[in-house]
């Protein structure tokens, strides 16, 4: 691919290096093919204890197949990974009893009640019998059960069933805890609060591996991993992807949002359009030469323009266009 | 690697006995089917022949054709519906199934007996229903036979020079309910034990729990003898519940130990249980799963078990499919325990391959249910 951006995969992009001892995650060349059709290509990536690390990309990018292949749930086509410590390979049910899982589906036992599920798996990871109710209290707590144990996991709403999702798959207090779409279909005040959790959680020392496709979750991570088509192609802090934006992003305040993005796209020196809220973001070769030329061009068509600046592009931004560049678009 | 640590078994079985009471269809298939086939099954199958509907033609109309008439009725096998008055009937009624069997008494009968020659009595049998032909026609003969002695010794002093001592061991009355009631239990259990665990490891793959589980450090085998055991508990109260129906509702015998009963049941049920689970892992649905347990249990439960054929007739490669079938050894152990009182100086090999049968069961089991995704 002519077109790949200057890669920012790999470990230790930009000051975000971590020292090898702090390495929860190392990842390695790491493939998953399904038939013909590969899920996962080739992803390389370091995560440092305390990170919370997060995994941005639209539906079939790759981001469960990778946190299912680290979870030793799926075994990888090639590659080798260690988390906390062990070996993927040789040592997958050392990695299951030091990590916890959440995965995209809700998947505690509806038919159970909170206490009892909690139960369950501090049975199941081997939580000391004498330490059983201080980390059912726990997460009655932060999941904001305390008055609920007894009621049918099934009752509860989604935001309630996510907490105690994440309750659940810290009981064990694991060093490290993968989290694969934790927060979708939630509303954005428990949105919110799961976050705030997460959050908690990482300023104990907890290694959080998130994955998302909400832009503003990403903002809210130390390290951000853009993956598409089943490969990272761009690895770094949220402001350092901004900063590396490949080309100058312009913003037209337009009353014809959709009828100027079709006309945009097909403009001279135009890389990417589209509609960012009631605006269009066009991203192009040159700024200069844009503000000159685009409001000339929309004129024409007989569409008005309200406004024309430069802004600092979203995280949003900056995927649309890296994925733009990554499928082999014209690079600045 | 598969482990087995007491505490992660306890936590999958306690799980699984907690779902167990909430769920309400399960329940009823655990302990309402089992009673409810058995009761419906032990009335329903029967393999007495009585009351063979029959047709006396009788063309002499003497005492000693009346006397061989009465013969017949007095047996309590035959129910004599017809007495059409010459043979152009026989046919009509055989071909309507009015009667299985015709006697055709000839005008001769009584005057050959008189003079001393043999008489002759015609009997015509609707043969379509070989089982039910045979065993009226051994009838037939008896009671003609016995009725030659008779007249034998009424005419002439005379008596047979043999008759044979007959004395019925285990089932005195030859009731086949005695047979078929505790044959009933083996089969009966083996389909509730093969559904019962069908469900419950598709049941976790269809609703998404299982990955979680998978994502823990659970072994399969912890999984699989966690699940195992509120089911065998299960299916040792229902062996006590059809045993208790069989001994009070049928008023089958029951002569052997009820604790060999119980020690077979276990091994049995184990074997059949691991079955389910087989199909459970392998199915990964329940709609699947639930098909694939009825065709594995339902059938050979009743077909190769030897439950209704008796194996040694089986043509071999069936007869080797039936050492498949965990029914097939069980039934030996329960007509054995009810009927003779035997335990297990006598049903040692079928103790012995109920066992083997529960380590591999649970063996696949184990194997078969992988905890990784696809």
């Amino acid at each position: 691919m002519s077109g790949t951006p200057r890669t920012r995969g790999g470990a230790g992009v930009d000051g975000a290096a971590t020292p090898p001892g702090d390495r929860m995650v190392v990842v390695e060349e790491l493939t998953r093919r399904f038939g013909a059709f590969t899920a996962v290509d080739r992803v390389s990536f370091d995560v440092g204890r305390g990170e919370v690390f997060g995994f941005l990309g639209p539906n079939g990018a790759g981001k469960t197949t990778t946190i299912k292949m680290l979870t030793a749930l799926l075994r990888p086509t090639s590659g080798r990974a260690t988390v906390a410590g062990f070996d993927l390979a040789r040592e997958p049910e050392e990695i299951k009893r030091h990590i916890g899982y959440m995965s995209q589906l809700f998947s505690l036992y509806g038919d159970l009640t909170v206490a009892e599920n909690i139960a369950f798996f501090a049975g199941i990871y081997g939580v000391p019998r004498g330490r059983r109710a201080e980390r059912r209290d726990w997460v009655l707590e932060m999941a904001g059960l305390k008055d609920h144990g007894d009621r049918l996991t099934s009752e509860l709403s989604l935001g309630w069933k996510q907490r105690l999702a994440l309750g659940t798959a810290v009981l064990h207090e694991p060093p490290i805890l993968f989290l694969d779409e934790p927060t979708s279909g939630v509303d954005p005040i428990s949105r919110r609060a799961f976050w705030d959790l997460i959050y908690t959680l990482a300023a104990r020392g907890t290694t959080v591996f998130v994955s998302t496709h909400y832009m503003e979750e990403a903002e809210y991570c130390n390290r951000l991993a853009l993956m598409s088509r089943g490969r990272i192609i761009a690895l770094d802090r949220p402001a350092g992807l901004r900063a590396a934006m490949p080309a100058p992003l312009i913003e037209i305040a337009t009353d014809s949002g959709p009828r100027a993005v079709e006309l945009l796209e097909r403009a001279e020196g135009v890389i990417e359009a589209g509609l960012f809220g009631r605006a269009v973001h066009v991203t192009v070769r040159d700024a200069d030469r844009a503000r000159a030329e685009l409001p000339r061009l929309l004129a024409s068509a007989g569409i008005a323009v309200r406004g024309l600046e430069v802004v600092e592009p979203s995280l949003e931004d900056v995927f649309v266009a890296l994925v733009h560049l990554a499928d082999g678009g014209t690079a600045a | 690697m598969t482990a087995l640590d007491p505490v992660r078994l306890l936590a999958v079985a306690r799980k699984e006995v907690l779902q167990l009471r909430r769920d309400t269809r399960s329940l009823i298939l655990a302990f309402a089917l089992p009673v409810t086939l058995l009761v419906f099954f032990g009335y329903a199958i029967s393999w007495d022949v009585n009351d063979i509907r029959m047709a006396v033609v009788d063309q002499d109309h003497g005492q000693r054709a009346r006397e061989l008439t009465d013969a017949f009725r007095g047996s309590g096998r035959f129910l004599i519906v017809a007495r059409p008055e010459g043979t152009a009937d026989i046919g009509r009624l055989l071909d309507r199934g009015a009667v299985r069997i015709v006697i055709v008494i000839p005008p001769t009968f009584g005057r050959d007996l008189g003079t001393g020659r043999t008489a002759a009595v015609q009997a015509i049998v609707d043969g379509s229903d070989a089982n039910t032909a045979t065993i009226a026609l051994g009838f037939t003969q008896a009671i003609v036979q016995q009725f030659s002695a008779r007249v034998l010794f009424q005419t002439r002093r005379v008596r047979l020079p043999i008759t044979s001592a007959t004395r019925i061991w285990y089932n005195e009355e030859l009731a086949s309910r005695n047979m078929i009631v505790p044959g009933l239990v083996a089969v009966i259990m083996m389909i509730i034990a093969g559904l019962l665990t069908s469900l419950t490891i598709a049941r976790e793959w269809e609703r998404g729990t299982m990955e979680q589980l998978a994502a823990t450090p659970v072994s399969r085998l912890e999984v699989v003898l966690g699940k195992l055991l509120p089911y065998l508990a299960i299916g040792l109260v229902d062996v006590a519940l059809c045993s208790l129906l069989g001994v009070f509702l049928f008023h089958v015998p029951f002569r052997g130990s009820v604790l060999y009963l119980a020690g077979t049941s276990f091994a049995f049920l184990a074997g059949t249980l691991g079955l389910g689970l087989v199909i459970s892992a392998v199915a990964r649905n329940q709609l699947l799963a639930t098909q694939m347990g009825m065709i594995a249990t339902f059938l050979p439960g009743f077909l190769l078990s030897g439950f209704m054929f008796p194996i040694d007739n089986m043509p071999l490669v069936l007869r080797l499919i039936t050492y498949l079938v965990p029914a097939r050894y069980f039934l030996v152990v329960t007509r054995g325990v009810f009927l003779k009182g035997v335990g297990p100086e006598v049903l040692w090999p079928q103790g012995l391959l109920m066992i083997l049968y529960a380590v591999v069961g649970l063996g696949l089991a184990a194997r078969a249910f992988r905890k990784e995704l696809t």
